[in-house]
């Protein structure tokens, strides 16, 4: 460390992006294609899905199996890099009293966690912008739909979702590809729903079931979006963004680059971004016209704070004092069971889409309930590849149902217990809620006073709880969830024994790795550090284009909102770059 | 050439060569992939980061967990829980104890589990049999298991080898049911490109589903 030196690359930018996911791999996107030149900063590896995706491995390829490591938490085969932990490069909790932990999720790699995500690609509704106004919790947006539509509208046939157009009032209609049909645990579903008054309709993935250009092929039925797709057959911001962006030889793209903090001048403008390299373990900066964060919504919050400035003595773009403030995650409750009518059922290829083929969207009125948001269900089940973990448990289930109409002894070994194995695959199913929790200036992420990683940054602290609101809508999910598998004639084995004492089985927040709403936008600088365009009000050339933005998530997994408005952002950045403004 | 090939070829073939023809094209200052900056020592072709390859690395590099003698009880009672039927082999044919071997060591909280549960059997057999387990007779080995392996009916006192041997059992049926021979005996079919069509009819029929017209009209097809 003798010669440590800070290096500063002479070339100035017109953008300095900082993370290549969903937000930040759009921005460089629209930039370069706009001819702006971009330096885009990402703290893990190059990864490319055409080369680096576990797509199609087999189960003993893997040495445990596809197990999940701390490295893949989502196991061996998955297509993200780090998770939960990072070595050296801890996240602390206050620990006070009524807190619960809150789980961070850190993807390192190009592409962010895109490269492994869900795919569950949904628009947020008119109502979704505006939820004080309807139930006087939280804030409304400074937006609205009809803001957002035109760039959703744009997303949808440059990236490409399967989905129906239902007419739906807060889960709008959009450009959809043709779902796949039903798989038969979802038509027992579907099924059930309809009897009981709960609609199941077609799921909406951004996984190409026809094809939309010709880079990227199209969907071919593996069921593994989980490992990225090598034939960029569904969304990654790898794959779908910064990959066909680089070839603008416009973007300059600096990989295993960690940023520390935003550069500003005395005017209190920024002017780059400081990073360590983490091959070389050397220091960098990097100037540009603008910075813009799309290092996740808790990275970008964590970057802001350690930016300290006598312009900015608390943090840049935090003269309102609530960067990091109103954190929050998506809900989730789950349970399942297994279906007697398909055990022993006959065996097909049935992996379909990387996903569920249908889903439900939020079909109540909150105010004939007393809690105030919605939440979707998620669905799984059927013939699974077997990895580790297959039919863990089996003396839970072999004896303490009747199967096939005979009562059998818990447990066994043998000739007896190979049968049970084969009556059993593919007769489970799950279900998953997900739902909105209300956001709060009570839950924030902050800088721990005493703690830095490997790298000197000081690293965050976290400190949140869930509400009554939360917990009673995880007892509603319970409820509902019981009476579809009921209604399905489906035995319940998992999730049913969860009560107030543990919150009805609520997830910890973080672990349903929706993390939102610590750089708010709104038109008051005194509550958000954000305007409307994600523009920080204290310093007009930094954006925030992750899942900070966010005033409040709805019942919608956030990706395709972070793309819409992203690539709304980016397009007023060019816009505004031409007016000289910025 | 069967139709399953005919799709991989179609698609993994036509789609991947304009892409990667693409990728070649885009320049030659492109950043090099986090699978090839460091050579895998694992052998397994699976995509790992530098971080990963070290720590397996390590794994696979560590002395034997298990000695012989537990190696050798791990492998009768795998044989006792899937042994070889009509269908599909045994556990030892599927090399499930190597799979424990490994996965003791990638999972260390199995370790005391299994040591001392293995010890704890033996025991019972030195005190019934005057003999470790290995060594008893299939007839003294079947007994022991049957005091452990059914856990509604176990007497209490056996209740840390019930413990014992569910362990036992959920490990040897993932190594089992994780192999190529586990995965055709349980009948997955999948894991290759090809194109989902729905349900097939027969199997609508028999559980008296049909899709809806909505459906047919609305959702991909495939002639």
């Amino acid at each position: 460390m003798g010669d440590l030196q800070i290096k500063k690359q002479p070339k100035k930018y017109d953008a300095v992006i900082v993370g290549s996911g969903a937000g930040g791999g759009m921005a460089a996107y629209v930039l370069a294609n706009a001819g702006l030149k971009v330096c885009l900063l990402e703290a893990g590896p190059m990864f490319d899905p055409k080369t680096d995706s576990n797509q199609l491995k087999n189960p003993w390829e893997s040495p445990r199996r596809g197990a999940s490591t701390k490295f893949r938490p989502f196991g061996d085969f998955d297509g993200c890099y780090w998770g939960w932990t990072i070595d050296d490069e801890p996240y602390t909790q206050t620990g006070a009293p009524g807190t619960t932990s809150w789980e961070w999720w850190r993807a390192r790699m190009l592409g962010g966690r895109t490269n492994h995500w869900g795919r569950i690609s949904l628009r947020f509704g008119p109502k979704d912008f505006k939820r004080k106004s309807i139930d006087g919790l939280g804030d409304d947006w400074p937006i609205g739909y009809e803001d957002v539509k035109p760039y959703y509208d744009k997303i949808d046939k440059m990236l490409g979702v399967f989905g129906t157009n239902e007419g739906l009032e807060n889960d709008p209609d959009g450009f959809f590809l043709p779902p796949p049909k039903p798989r038969l645990h979802e038509l027992f579903i579907k099924k059930a729903g309809n009897s009981i008054g709960i609609p199941v309709i077609p799921s909406r993935l951004s996984i190409l079931t026809k094809q939309v250009n010709s880079e990227r092929g199209q969907c071919f039925y593996c069921a593994q979006c989980g490992r990225s797709c090598k034939v960029y057959g569904d969304f990654s911001a790898s794959s779908c963004l910064v990959i066909p962006a680089l070839k603008t030889g416009n973007i300059d793209l600096v990989t295993n680059a960690m940023a520390r903090e935003v550069l500003t001048d005395r005017d209190g403008l920024a002017t780059g971004v400081s990073y360590v390299n983490k091959v070389d373990m050397q220091e960098y900066q990097v100037f540009g016209r603008t910075v813009i964060l799309g290092a996740s919504a808790c990275e970008s919050a964590r970057l802001l704070l350690n930016s300290k400035s006598p312009r900015h003595p608390n943090g840049l773009a935090n003269n309102s004092n609530v960067v990091g403030k109103y954190l929050h995650d998506s809900t989730g409750a789950d349970m399942g069971g297994i279906i007697p009518e398909l055990l022993d059922r006959k065996r097909y290829n049935e992996d379909g889409v990387g996903g569920m083929h249908v889903y439900t969207p939020w079909w109540l009125d909150n105010k004939k309930l007393d809690f105030p948001r919605g939440y979707h269900i998620e669905y799984g089940g059927g013939f699974d590849m077997p990895l580790y973990g297959f039919s863990w448990g089996i003396e839970d289930l072999n004896g303490n149902y009747q199967i096939m109409g005979k009562q059998k002894e818990a447990g066994g070994y043998g000739a007896s217990l190979k049968k049970d194995y084969r009556t059993l695959f593919g007769a489970h199913v799950g279900m998953a809620g997900r739902g909105e929790t209300v956001a709060n200036i009570n839950n924030y992420c902050e800088i721990d006073p005493t703690v830095v990683d490997r790298y000197g940054i000081p690293v965050l602290r976290f400190n949140t709880s869930h509400s009554e609101y939360e917990i009673k809508q995880a007892k509603h999910m319970k409820e509902t969830f019981s009476e579809i598998l009921h209604a399905m004639g489906a035995i319940t084995t998992w999730g049913n024994d969860d009560n107030e004492k543990n919150n009805w089985g609520l997830h910890a927040p973080g672990n349903i790795i929706h993390e939102a709403g610590t750089v708010r936008m709104g038109n008051d600088p005194k509550h958000s550090p954000l305007n409307k365009y994600s523009q920080a009000h204290d310093c007009k050339n930094l954006f925030c284009v992750d899942g900070g933005p966010f005033v409040s998530q709805a019942d919608k997994n956030i990706t395709w909102t972070i793309l819409a408005l992203s690539m709304r952002t980016s397009e007023y950045i060019v816009e505004e770059m031409k007016k000289h403004n910025i | 050439m069967d139709r399953r090939k005919s799709i991989k070829t179609l698609i993994i073939g036509g789609i991947s060569t304009s892409v990667i023809a693409e990728a070649c094209k885009s320049g030659e200052n492109k950043p090099v992939p986090a699978s090839e900056q460091t050579k895998d020592l694992t052998g397994t072709g699976i995509n790992r980061m530098p971080e990963e390859k070290a720590y397996e690395s390590k794994l696979l590099s560590e002395k034997a967990f298990f000695t012989p003698e537990e190696i050798a009880s791990i492998t009768i009672l795998g044989d006792i829980i899937i042994p070889r039927d009509e269908v599909s082999g045994s556990a030892s044919d599927a090399k499930v104890p190597e799979f424990i071997e490994f996965i003791v060591k990638d999972m260390p909280e199995h370790q005391t589990p299994l040591r001392g549960g293995l010890r704890w059997l033996d025991m019972q057999c030195l005190n019934r049999y005057e003999k470790s387990f290995k060594d008893c007779t299939p007839q003294q080995q079947m007994e022991m298991v049957d005091r452990i392996a059914w856990p509604k009916k176990a007497k209490p006192d056996m209740a840390q080898g019930v413990a014992f041997f569910s362990l036992v059992r959920n490990l040897v049926a993932t190594g089992f049911y994780t192999t190529e021979m586990g995965g055709k005996d349980v009948g997955y079919i999948g894991n290759a490109p090809n194109q989902w069509n729905g349900v097939p009819a027969d199997v609508l029929k028999k559980h008296n589903m049909a899709y809806t017209e909505k459906e047919l009209k609305e959702c991909v097809s495939f002639s």
